[in-house]
Parts: C-alpha cells; sequence; structure tokens
C-alpha cells in the first residue's frame, strides 16, 4: 500500500451530505487533510499521487456506530487489528467499538490500551464505554476519567440498563460531560429464554420470542427520563415499528433523541431463520416484515439517524450449537455497504445521497465527531471510494475479519468498495 | 446449517409430504409387535435422551430390539455430555462408533436438525424442546384410524397448554395434512393467538364446553404445575374450567374417543372417571407406539418392506 503525503482523486462522482455536495468533483488531500474540493480538472497541484475515480462515488468516510472487536480478552472471535482489516475493506474509516469485552471497557486503562497503536488497528478506533461497573447496572462508572481516556460515549449494550434511577443518573452525568448515552433498548425482564422474534415463526420453531414490547417499553422509558434531564439518547439497532414511533414521537417533542437501524433489521425478517439457522440469530432478533417496512422507511425519511453494522463476530463453536444456546450475534462490517445499496438503493429506490448521509454525515452527528464524516476542506482525510454498480457475490471465508458468522455469505451484491483512505493513507485497495 | 439431512430421518411432521405419511401408517399396520420380522438385524440403534422419557424411550427400546437391533441407552447424566461435550461432537462420537440410527430426545427445539445437518446417518426427533414430537402425532394418528374410518372432516379439539407442546404441535401438523378440522382450546396464556398461525383453518376457543361440541377426537394436553404457577394461572381455576369431566364428554359425540399423550394427572385436566372409560384410549395409545416406531426405524434404515 502506498502511503503517500498528497493524493488528487479525480474524475470521481462526490457525495459529501453535509456540505451538500452531489456532483463531479476533484480532490486534493496532503498530511491527512483535505486541502481542495473543485471542479473537475481545476485542480492544478502536484499531487504524489493520482487515483483514477472515473465511474465510481467519492465520498467520505464511513462512520460505524457499533461494533464489536471482541479485545481486550476474545481475541479468537476478533481483534483490533482485524475488525479494523474488516471495516476497511468495507469502507468504515471509524468504528465505535463496544465496551463488553473480557473484562469488560468500564475503566480508562482499558479504553487507553484499546486505543494504543500497538493494537493495529487500520482505521479510527473510538471505545464506548460501559455506563456502569462491569455493566451491572448498579453503579455508574467514572463518566469523566472514561472521556478524557478517549471514550465518546457509554452503554451498557447487551445488559441495558432497567432501573430508572440508575438511568437517569447516566442520563444526567453524561449531559454534563458532553459525552452519549446509548442503549441497546431491551427489557430482560421479559425477554428469559428468549432466541428470536415473538410471531408465527418462533411458535412453529417451538422458540421463545422477544415481544416488540420488550424493546418499545425501554425506549419510550428512556426517551422520558432524557427528556426529564435533558440529556442526549441514542437508541442502538433499533428494530421494531413500535420503537421506531416512540422515537418519532420524541423528535416532534424535541426530546435530544437519535437511533441507528443495522443492514440485517432492513433486508432480512424473522422467517428468514428458516430450521434453525443460527446465522440468523442476533439480538434484537430480525423482526416481521412490517417492522423491516417501518424501518426502511424511517431510513429514507431521517427518522433514523444512521445504519450501524452491529458487527459481532463469533467463532465457529459459538454457533454451530443448538439455536437456543447459540451466540447472538453476526458479523457486518463487510456487507453493510453491498447490503444499503442493494436493498435500499436498487428495491427501494433510496437516493444514493442519503445512504452516503446514513454512513456519514449521519452517524458524525449522532456522536458529534469534528471534520469527520465530510470532505469540507480542512476535514480529515478519511475517504471511502466506491463503484456503486459493481455486482459481486460475498465469500464469508474470504473475510477480513477473524469470523465467519454472516447471514450473508454468497449474497450476490450490488455496490462494492474499492478504496479507503484514513487520514490520508490507504487502508484498503481492491486487488 | 443448510446440508440436508440423511435419507430416512424423521425431524418433524411439518415438512413430511402426505404420502410419506401414509406409508408410514401403512407400515405400521403391518407391524407386529408380539411376533415381529427381523428387519433390523445386525444394526445399531443408539436411543440419545438429553430428557427423562418412559414411554418414547422404552417404546423406541422395545420396536428396535423386537426387529433385531442393538440398542444403546446415552443419558446426560454419567456420559461426557456431563463434562461439557457439545451435542455435535457426541453426534459424531457415536457415529464414529459404529450407530445406523440416533434417536433423540432434547430440551432445545431444532437439536435433531442440527444433528441431521451435520451427519450421515438418519436422525430420528423423539422430542425437540417445545418443537416437534413426530413419533406421538403418527401413533396418535394410527390411534385416531383404528376408530374412525378417516381423519378427512374429523373434529378434533385439543385442550390445554398448546403454547409449550410439541405433541400439540406435530399433531395439528399431521392432521391438517389430512384435513381435520381442529379447534384449540385454553386460556390465553397456554393457547395465544398465534397458535392459529401453525396451519391454515386453526381455531381458538376459550370455553371447554363450545370446544366440546359436536367432536370427533378430544385430545387432552398434560398440565404441569408449575409452569401454571408461573403463568400466574390458579390451578383450581384450570381445572373449573378446563378439565374434562363425564358431564362434559357428553357434549361431544357419543363415539368421540378421549386422549392424551401422557403422563396423565388424574383430577387435573381430567378425571378418573374419563380417563377410565370406555371412550378413553390413553392405554392403547401407549400400545400403539411400539408398531409406530417400529415402522419408522425400518423407513429409517431402509427396510420398509
Amino acid at each position: 500500500m502506498s502511503n503517500s503525503k498528497s493524493i488528487l482523486i479525480r474524475g470521481g462522482h462526490l457525495i459529501d451530505p453535509d456540505a451538500r455536495v452531489d456532483a463531479e468533483m476533484d480532490l486534493l488531500v496532503r498530511d491527512g487533510r483535505v486541502v481542495e474540493v473543485a471542479a473537475p480538472g481545476k485542480i492544478h497541484e502536484s499531487a504524489d499521487e493520482k487515483f483514477d475515480a472515473r465511474e465510481l462515488i467519492v465520498a467520505p468516510g464511513f462512520i460505524d456506530l457499533h461494533v464489536h472487536l471482541r479485545e481486550p480478552g476474545q481475541g479468537d472471535k476478533e481483534t483490533i487489528a482485524s475488525g479494523t482489516a474488516a471495516a476497511a475493506a468495507g469502507g468504515f474509516t471509524s468504528v465505535c467499538a463496544m465496551p463488553n469485552t473480557s473484562p469488560v471497557n468500564d475503566c480508562r486503562e482499558i479504553t487507553e490500551w484499546m486505543r494504543q497503536p500497538e493494537r493495529g488497528a487500520v482505521v479510527n478506533v473510538y471505545p464506548i464505554a460501559a455506563a456502569t461497573i462491569n455493566s451491572e447496572g448498579q453503579q455508574l462508572a467514572d463518566f469523566r476519567g472514561l472521556r478524557e481516556a478517549g471514550a465518546v460515549a457509554v452503554t451498557d449494550d447487551g445488559k441495558p440498563i432497567l432501573g430508572d434511577t440508575i438511568m437517569r443518573d447516566a442520563l444526567r452525568a453524561a449531559r454534563e460531560l458532553g459525552i452519549l448515552v446509548i442503549q441497546h433498548a431491551e427489557d430482560t425482564r421479559l425477554t428469559a429464554h428468549c432466541s428470536m422474534n415473538a410471531g408465527p415463526t418462533a411458535f412453529r420453531l417451538g422458540l421463545r420470542g422477544m415481544t416488540v414490547e420488550a424493546e418499545a417499553g425501554i425506549v419510550e422509558r428512556d426517551i422520558r427520563l432524557a427528556q426529564d434531564v435533558d440529556a442526549r439518547l441514542h437508541v442502538a439497532h433499533i428494530s421494531t415499528a413500535e420503537a421506531l414511533k416512540a422515537v418519532r414521537r420524541g423528535k416532534r417533542a424535541r426530546a435530544r433523541v437519535t437511533c441507528e437501524a443495522t443492514p440485517h433489521h432492513f433486508t432480512l425478517i424473522d422467517e428468514n431463520v428458516g430450521e434453525y439457522n443460527t446465522m440468523f440469530k442476533m439480538n434484537p432478533p430480525l423482526r416481521s416484515s412490517s417492522d423491516r417496512e417501518a424501518i426502511v422507511a424511517a431510513l429514507a425519511d431521517g427518522a433514523i439517524d444512521a445504519i450501524a453494522t452491529d458487527h459481532a463476530p463469533h467463532a465457529d463453536h459459538d454457533k454451530m450449537v443448538e439455536f437456543e444456546r447459540a451466540a447472538f450475534g453476526i458479523t457486518g462490517l463487510e456487507t453493510a455497504l453491498g447490503v444499503a445499496i442493494s436493498e435500499l438503493h436498487k428495491k427501494h429506490k433510496i437516493p444514493l445521497t442519503r445512504i452516503v448521509e446514513l454512513f456519514t454525515a449521519g452517524p458524525a452527528r449522532v456522536m458529534g465527531m469534528k471534520a469527520r464524516g465530510t470532505l469540507a476542506r480542512g476535514a480529515h482525510a478519511d475517504i471511502t471510494i466506491f463503484d456503486p454498480k459493481k455486482r459481486w457475490a460475498f465469500e464469508a471465508a474470504k473475510s477480513r475479519s477473524k469470523s465467519r458468522n454472516t447471514p450473508f455469505d454468497g449474497w450476490q451484491l450490488a455496490g462494492k468498495v474499492v478504496a479507503t483512505i484514513v487520514d490520508g493513507k490507504f487502508v484498503y485497495r481492491t486487488e | 446449517m443448510t446440508a440436508k439431512a440423511a435419507r430416512g430421518s424423521l425431524l418433524g411432521i411439518e415438512h413430511l409430504a402426505t404420502p410419506e405419511i401414509e406409508n408410514l401408517l401403512r407400515l405400521t399396520r403391518r407391524m407386529n409387535s408380539a411376533r415381529p420380522r427381523p428387519l433390523l438385524r445386525g444394526k445399531r440403534v443408539i436411543l440419545l435422551f438429553y430428557e427423562p422419557s418412559t414411554r418414547t424411550r422404552s417404546s423406541f427400546e422395545i420396536a428396535a430390539k423386537g426387529l433385531g437391533a442393538t440398542t444403546v441407552l446415552v443419558q446426560a447424566s454419567g456420559s461426557s455430555i456431563e463434562k461439557g461435550e457439545s451435542l455435535l461432537d457426541t453426534g459424531y462420537t457415536l457415529r464414529a462408533v459404529g450407530a445406523d440410527v440416533i434417536v433423540i430426545r432434547h430440551p432445545n427445539s431444532g437439536a435433531p436438525h442440527l444433528m441431521a445437518a451435520h451427519l450421515d446417518i438418519p436422525i430420528i426427533n423423539a422430542g425437540d424442546g417445545m418443537h416437534e414430537h413426530p413419533s406421538q402425532a403418527l401413533l396418535d394418528a394410527y390411534t385416531i384410524l383404528r376408530h374412525k374410518k378417516t381423519m378427512s372432516g374429523l373434529r378434533v379439539v385439543i385442550v390445554g397448554d398448546i403454547y409449550h407442546s410439541r405433541v400439540a404441535r406435530s399433531g395439528i401438523h399431521l392432521m391438517s395434512k389430512f384435513g381435520a378440522q381442529i379447534t384449540m382450546c385454553g386460556p390465553a396464556e397456554l393457547v395465544p393467538d398465534v397458535c392459529a398461525t401453525l396451519q391454515p383453518g386453526l381455531r381458538i376457543t376459550r370455553h371447554l364446553e363450545e370446544g366440546l361440541r359436536g367432536a370427533d377426537v378430544i385430545m387432552l394436553l398434560r398440565v404441569q404445575k408449575e409452569r401454571l404457577a408461573g403463568l400466574n394461572l390458579r390451578l383450581g381455576d384450570y381445572v373449573d374450567h378446563y378439565q374434562l369431566t363425564a358431564e362434559r364428554l357428553r357434549l361431544a359425540k357419543r363415539d368421540a374417543i378421549v386422549m392424551h399423550p401422557g403422563p396423565i394427572i388424574r383430577g387435573l385436566e381430567l378425571t378418573s372417571e374419563v380417563a377410565d372409560s370406555a371412550q378413553s384410549v390413553i392405554v392403547a395409545e401407549v400400545g400403539n407406539g411400539v408398531p409406530v416406531r417400529m415402522a419408522i426405524l425400518a423407513r429409517a434404515l431402509g427396510r420398509a418392506k
């Protein structure tokens, strides 16, 4: 890979929703920053490297608000190095890493450790720390120390905060420090022993189902608490029409709430579980087709702010077991763009500019990132270059992730990443 | 997980074609459990039981031995399973020691499907979680057809905890395929509305009297006291509303039969009077388990002659 100090990207179609650009543009980056954006052929400065982007889309580097990099502690599933390599191949230049590591990232030492160069990250890694000690929902973590160490948000991800008082305290403390609280909305008191969505498929398979109410109830409660203390709240991987209604009501009432949705929730439904295929087991589970339709509509109209993958690598032996005993979660970094273009653009006619926004300016706003998620002059030179028409088949066996747990193995996808640049350096290029 | 099950496997009734079911029932009729033919001589049948079982286990064992096979019982306690061996590794091990067929009972729905997807020998589902219990449905169908000419148009009422019941799911699939008119009866906690989505044309009633009126077949399901308690259902209320009594039985057709997969709890889902009445075929059901399982094993090992 070349590590030029300056790169001139010529002939591409720039989509930069934050800067409201959707046109043929050339781009010059130098020393890790965007130095010029101009009409084709209008940049005359010399560059160490020229990149021919004809027929390609040039976009701000994608930001994934929700990944599990499994380090520290579960290096057999993924490492920060392998997970960020998969991110680069999927066009992501920044990933936000969830704290359900081993041990849980609830302190500044682990947050700092994750950000050390020795981890071998090839894209920007933003640790999200635990909101409570060991994610036990009892005692708040040291938000100030975590923020100083580089954490951008707090969450107890897979172990949602159920107690009203501790959730209110978390929101209030986060507001004081300008740090984001993210909640995986699941009333775990209602979902014990459940392994998929409640409904006809779960009944047919004899599996206990997670109800829509178990998600929507927590979203409603959290929005109410966030309004009470005037705090920011981000709803992770929203999956039900009912929870989306709550977010829409909250947004109309000027609550400071945002949410994300995953490629699998806008593409697949519970019926796809088929005969106990554990590659379709994740939490929140795949829902009904009407839930899926509500997510697609909300991605189009802005009620959903970002696409996030919830990339959750697992070893084969975590998945090749009885469905109810199988680990929740699937990988997603390398398939996100192809699935989004195939499903949202080709099938549902959502404009490419909106899809790019959901991968860039949308998540940047959620996280309050400055000078990322845009390619305005002076921004970080985080760039994703993709071919929106390229048809390809995803092969899990060739994944850069250490794990292979994906429902999209063998899928024919439209739209493929051609090159990924982080801070002015190529971190991925198609062979 | 997309690999196909070995020929002869019996994972459930849902995806079993109607002619296959008819063949199995025809074969069952030809199985004489008093003087069976040694169709499975030299074959090894593994009975892999992760859950306690009396009826199913003993009838599979008697069926296999009656046909001349060797049987080995493997149970969770006292085996490598207790040491944390995975289901698939247990399967590979049993295959390696020479199993020709594995009969599996497991608390997790879909466990037999996992085995079938990775092993090249037939897998027989002897009950998986809340999912299916296909040999029970077949023996119930066999029992019904010994008393009724045809299943088509037969009015069947299933009473009790359908949500948690693998017997109910398999039975509903089978009887629906043959055109029975099925009504499910119980409180919403045990018979939620989603039950009606299992097959087209299913009906739900909360009133036992309504369900019984004009019924040809009454299938009772076992009621678990702990489960009722967990759902905040009072045992006394259940008995008041859903216990099959002699008086209520009179609402059904005069020749209606009463079935129950066992074990029965007298005084709970039915009275002793009903259990011992001429209309009860509960004991006959258990007996029919042997020829049905002989047919299933013979089919599994390609000896269905």
